[in-house]
């Protein structure tokens, strides 16, 4: 293993991880919900009761990228083959529902409410991508 | 449904799109330099989700406390503990997806709104793989 620091941001991840951080305070404080992701998304795909606010929620991050145009651009698509989003894309959509969570809900709120849930969660997800990443890039 | 709720929602939401781009969750190849421990590995996630909790822990115990949320809505905070195959399984297939494409929901989202066409591609199939899961649940639970 060695240390990448030419892509190294510590301080740009410390600062988005307070605002995400401060985002799921606010969802929690005034709308009473956990800002996890999967679950907005799949529990608006089942038309539950509450579709209102996730869409709402859902716009909101559809548009994040509007307000920040000109400031920090997202990266352009890297070239992913279409099975490989394919593949991926269905893994994580059946995996999060399994778990009820994914790196929002179980990581970021999940863990700052120190659920022993999540931190399992977290501890899964996280072996999981080292060891595919591992997988895909060294073997 | 009162229009407060649905502009905090609103609001939360582009707060935490905003938060994932500036702190690199939206890249997928900074997703795939921090698993990638065995190559040159960027520890710059790391930080994200400890800026997460730092500001989360508190705050959250105290709301964990409320009947209602400061605008009036039923608190629905999560509240299982039990730990089951299910999760880890999920979780582990959650894990694998996310390092293959380097993205996950919420990343997926945003740069589904910035135009990505692999995002489009990431998100319909992520969606697929819900209803996949809402079928299996139907019949295994």
């Amino acid at each position: 293993m060695s240390l990448d620091l030419d892509h190294f941001h510590p301080w740009a991840g410390l600062l988005g991880g307070i605002v995400i951080g401060l985002a799921a305070l606010s969802l929690a404080a005034f709308n009473g919900r956990i800002a996890g992701i999967s679950g907005i998304v799949g529990s608006a795909l089942e038309r539950s009761v509450g579709l209102s606010w996730r869409l709402a929620f859902m716009v909101g991050m559809l548009v994040a990228p509007w307000l920040l145009a000109g400031v920090l651009p997202l990266v352009p698509d890297s070239g992913t083959t279409l099975p490989r989003l394919i593949g991926a894309g269905l893994l994580v959509g059946f995996g999060t529902r399994m778990a009820a969570g994914c790196t929002s809900g179980h990581g970021v709120c999940g863990l700052a409410r120190l659920s022993p849930r999540s931190l399992v969660a977290v501890l899964s997800f996280m072996a999981a991508g080292f060891a595919t990443t591992y997988v895909l890039e060294h073997l | 449904m009162k229009r407060l709720p649905l502009l905090s929602a609103l609001l939360s939401g582009e707060m935490f799109g905003v938060g994932l781009m500036i702190s690199g969750m939206t890249d997928p190849a900074r997703v795939k330099g921090f698993l990638d421990l065995a190559g040159a590995w960027n520890p710059s996630l790391a930080f994200v989700m400890a800026g997460a909790i730092a500001v989360g822990i508190l705050p959250f115990r105290r709301l964990a406390g409320r009947q209602v949320s400061l605008l009036g809505e039923t608190m629905q905070l999560p509240t299982r503990r039990d730990i089951t195959p299910r999760l880890v399984l999920g979780s582990v297939m959650f894990g694998t997806g996310w390092a293959i494409a380097g993205i996950c929901p919420g990343p997926a989202l945003v740069r589904l709104g910035g135009g990505s066409y692999e995002a489009l591609v990431f998100v319909l199939a992520m969606l697929a793989g819900m209803k996949l899961f809402a079928w299996y649940d139907a019949r295994h639970s």
